[in-house]
């Protein structure tokens, strides 16, 4: 049996137990003990809830105390056991990895037909809308970032300011000039592309934290601009009336020359839905495509090389400015394209929907999927996404909280908190292989903690 | 004329409260080479335990003098503060020490959303308002009917200020601890192996560096009266811009950066555009770590192979 060091210590963890609740309810005491009401005279006045608090120092201290009982002697078992190498496990592993992508790709390509089927014409509109969609968007993003960061190994915060070029390039060149959505989308992009070789090239030289947060600076400045350029931006009102896509032409709309009439259809919102659905998935598979493909490249290479070691890299002659050049104006290029898809889906847009928040959520996302990793970051979008918009859907949780208990005023609160805890747990990210470009006799999968990254 | 001596003193008070939390983050920087991303949302944080013990204080305990009432909210919002900070270090960076360099700062991130939400879900999204604390001013200057003035919340915040920067700069420079504090942030390793407890010194340097944010916090309540759970963001990155600008890992550096930056805000709103003024502060920190990356008082970081 075990040892005696992983007995089962009940005074420990009491005692242990005992501190977390203590803690806690220091921690607690001001900010969940005391809410600040405003009263009649218009005043701040304070109420208790001194219930509340200590249920939480109670689940803190219990949650802790079995903690103490249960995991940690489990770890400690787990770290003494020594490994042995499964190379078994790690072949069906590599060959469940590559089954995985074609049938993701199998079923998101059914997915609106699945819900069609499931949920009807009705109800189907909102599982395309505000699931497919909307994480195909930051499925796209991420996959976008991930040549920045995961590739070329360029930390950048501020990505949102390509993704508000692209948004705003297509809302102002579509009222302005009128001209189609699969015209600008090129265009979009190119503007984006352009922005990125401008806001990269001064800080070439800069690596690692500090260019996150010049990054994260320009970012701030071009929302401030469009917030405080109001002839051209609108402001904080933004733009309203952006012209929707249309299929090749032909508007989604209830007219004789509609969409649906000309297909002798009932009209119905969906099929707008459905469509702009595929649009964002074929923009979200080319980008991967695009990436897979540039991996093998000498530019993709360059990438990788200059995240390992940019002084070697500019010892063996490639030229480090062009490399980040290239990789910044492609990761913009993408953000662009996602970016106008955005302001064509909404019909509207404003400084608000790009915010730091939003950078830092697509930062999460490449990393917490693995960075470098095309099916970590679309399971990281899935999981961040897809988990807080269920939130929105959680009724039952009313039945169990009360009717005035809104679940998605959590919503933020748990995304922090699951940044936080997927970092602790798995500082790799979800997806913790490498599939090296470049092998010598067979293709293996390499640990992620062999590769460098974010680091120049 | 009296305009800008006007806005010298505004800008010295607001660059006095950039200063305080920019020392957390050069700290933190110089320690252990991570951006403590959420070091603003505990500076909000701190204005908010602030609040709320100022409200216990005065409306509950009935302390009418307001020199007194001050001196709890200091001391109970820097010490519950620093236990927060105390808790954060070692539930969401500890266990990432060592790891690759982005898991830290993507840990902060999560951190600044968790804290801000936290406040806002607890305390509700509006602003929170306090009827002024410390009226008065003394008139310095009138011309053509201006006043130039430096009110009485003004000098506490130079007094505090000044008093607590002093205090801190004495436990870095002279004290043991301090002597520990440089030396980790020299070579961990070896000063591990000189018999430094790295742990508990990275554990004392989050404290202090929330401590003088809660003076922050205070100050901040106090000046302008009012706090909301997102004013964390701006002035963290201010901050932060200011501990870039002094150069980072330097502790007069961040003081100088702070008030340069305080004063660059202030003559902007005063001479240019007010809606312009975060362009203004965020420029100050691209041109800065563009041009001058080490900062005016830091020491160039020099690449080695």
């Amino acid at each position: 049996m075990d040892a005696p060091s992983a007995r089962i210590d009940i005074g420990h963890a009491a005692k242990d137990a005992g501190l977390t609740a203590l803690l806690t309810f220091f921690l607690l005491l001001p900010l969940i003990g005391f809410k600040t009401v405003q009263n009649i005279h218009n005043e701040l006045a304070l109420d208790t809830r001194f219930p509340l608090l200590f249920v939480f120092v109670a689940l803190a201290a219990g949650g802790r105390f079995v903690y103490a009982l249960t995991v940690l002697p489990w770890r400690e078992r787990r770290a003494r056991r020594t490994r042995a190498p499964r190379e078994d496990a790690a072949r069906v592993r590599a060959r469940i990895e590559r089954l995985l992508a074609p049938g993701a790709i199998g079923f998101v390509i059914v997915y609106p037909m699945i819900v069609l089927g499931l949920a009807g014409f009705g109800g189907a509109v909102k599982w395309v809308d505000n699931f497919g969609i909307q994480i195909l968007i930051y499925v796209m993003l991420g996959f976008g970032l991930n040549i920045v960061v995961g590739l070329a190994g360029l930390l950048d915060l501020g990505y949102v300011a390509f993704y508000a070029v692209g948004a705003y390039a297509y809302a102002l060149l579509a009222k302005t000039f009128g001209l189609s959505f699969f015209m600008l989308l090129p265009l979009a992009g190119c503007l984006a592309a352009f922005w990125g070789i401008l806001l990269g090239f001064p800080v070439l030289r800069l690596r690692g934290d500090y260019l996150a947060i010049v990054t994260l600076a320009f970012g701030e400045i071009i929302r401030l601009v469009l917030i405080n350029w109001v002839d051209l931006t609108n402001g904080y009102a933004g733009i309203t009336g952006i012209p929707r896509p249309t299929f090749f032409g032909i508007p989604f709309n209830a007219d004789d020359d509609g969409f649906a009439a000309i297909f002798g259809l009932e009209f119905s919102p969906i099929y707008r839905t459905i469509f702009l659905y595929y649009v964002i998935l074929a923009l979200a598979l080319l980008t991967a495509f695009v990436t897979v493909r540039l991996r093998r490249l000498p530019i993709g290479r360059a990438w990788e090389a200059l995240r390992e070691d940019e002084i070697a890299c500019r010892s063996l002659g490639i030229n480090t400015t062009n490399t980040k050049l290239t990789a910044f104006a492609m990761g913009a290029m993408f953000g662009g394209f996602a970016g106008s898809f955005f302001a064509a889906r909404q019909g509207f847009i404003s400084p608000e929907s790009f915010t730091f928040l939003e950078s830092a959520t697509i930062l999460a996302i490449v990393v917490l999927g693995g960075m470098g990793s095309q099916v970590g970051v679309a399971i990281a979008a899935i999981a961040m996404i897809g988990g807080t918009e269920i939130l929105r859907e959680l009724d039952v949780l009313k039945d169990v909280f009360g009717p005035d208990f809104d679940p998605t005023q959590y919503r933020m609160l748990l995304f922090g908190f699951a940044m936080v805890a997927i970092m602790v747990w798995r500082p790799r990210g979800l997806i913790a292989t490498r599939a090296p470009s470049l092998f010598l006799k067979e293709r293996k999968s390499i640990a992620g903690s062999l590769v460098k990254e974010g680091h120049g | 004329m009296d305009i800008f001596v006007q806005q010298l003193i505004n800008g010295i008070t607001l660059g006095s409260i950039y200063g305080l939390i920019a020392i957390g983050y050069t700290m933190v920087f110089g320690i252990i080479g991570m951006v403590n991303f959420a070091h603003g949302d505990v500076f909000m944080v701190s204005a908010f335990i602030g609040l709320i013990t100022l409200l216990i204080v005065t409306t509950w305990l009935g302390v009418t003098s307001i020199a007194l009432a001050l001196l709890i909210v200091l001391v109970v919002a820097m010490t519950l503060t620093a236990l927060v900070n105390w808790t954060i270090e070692r539930v969401a960076y500890r266990p990432l020490r060592g790891s690759f360099r982005l898991a830290p700062l993507i840990s902060a991130i999560g951190m600044s959303i968790f804290l801000m939400n936290f406040v806002q879900v607890a305390q509700g999204p509006r602003n929170k308002s306090i009827p002024p604390l410390v009226p008065g001013e003394f008139v310095l200057m009138e011309h053509d009917g201006y006043q130039v003035t430096l009110s009485y919340k003004q000098l506490i915040v130079w007094a505090v200020t000044a008093a607590l920067l002093l205090a801190f700069w004495y436990v870095v420079a002279k004290t043991p601890l301090g002597r520990a504090q440089r030396a980790c942030e020299q070579d961990q390793k070896m000063a591990a192996l000189l018999g430094v407890d790295v742990d508990r010194t990275v554990s004392i340097t989050f404290i202090i560096g929330a401590a003088l944010a809660a003076v922050a916090g205070t100050m901040y309540l106090m000046y302008y009266g009012v706090v909301n759970f997102s004013d964390g963001f701006v002035p963290g990155v201010k901050a932060f811009t200011a501990a870039v600008l002094g150069g980072i890992g330097s502790l007069p550096g961040a003081v100088i950066g702070g008030l340069l930056i305080g004063l660059i805000e202030t003559m902007w709103s005063a001479y240019f555009s007010i809606d312009y003024k975060d362009v203004a502060a965020f420029s100050v920190l691209a041109i800065t770590l563009i041009f001058l990356p080490q900062g005016l008082l830091g020491r160039p970081d020099v690449e080695k192979v």
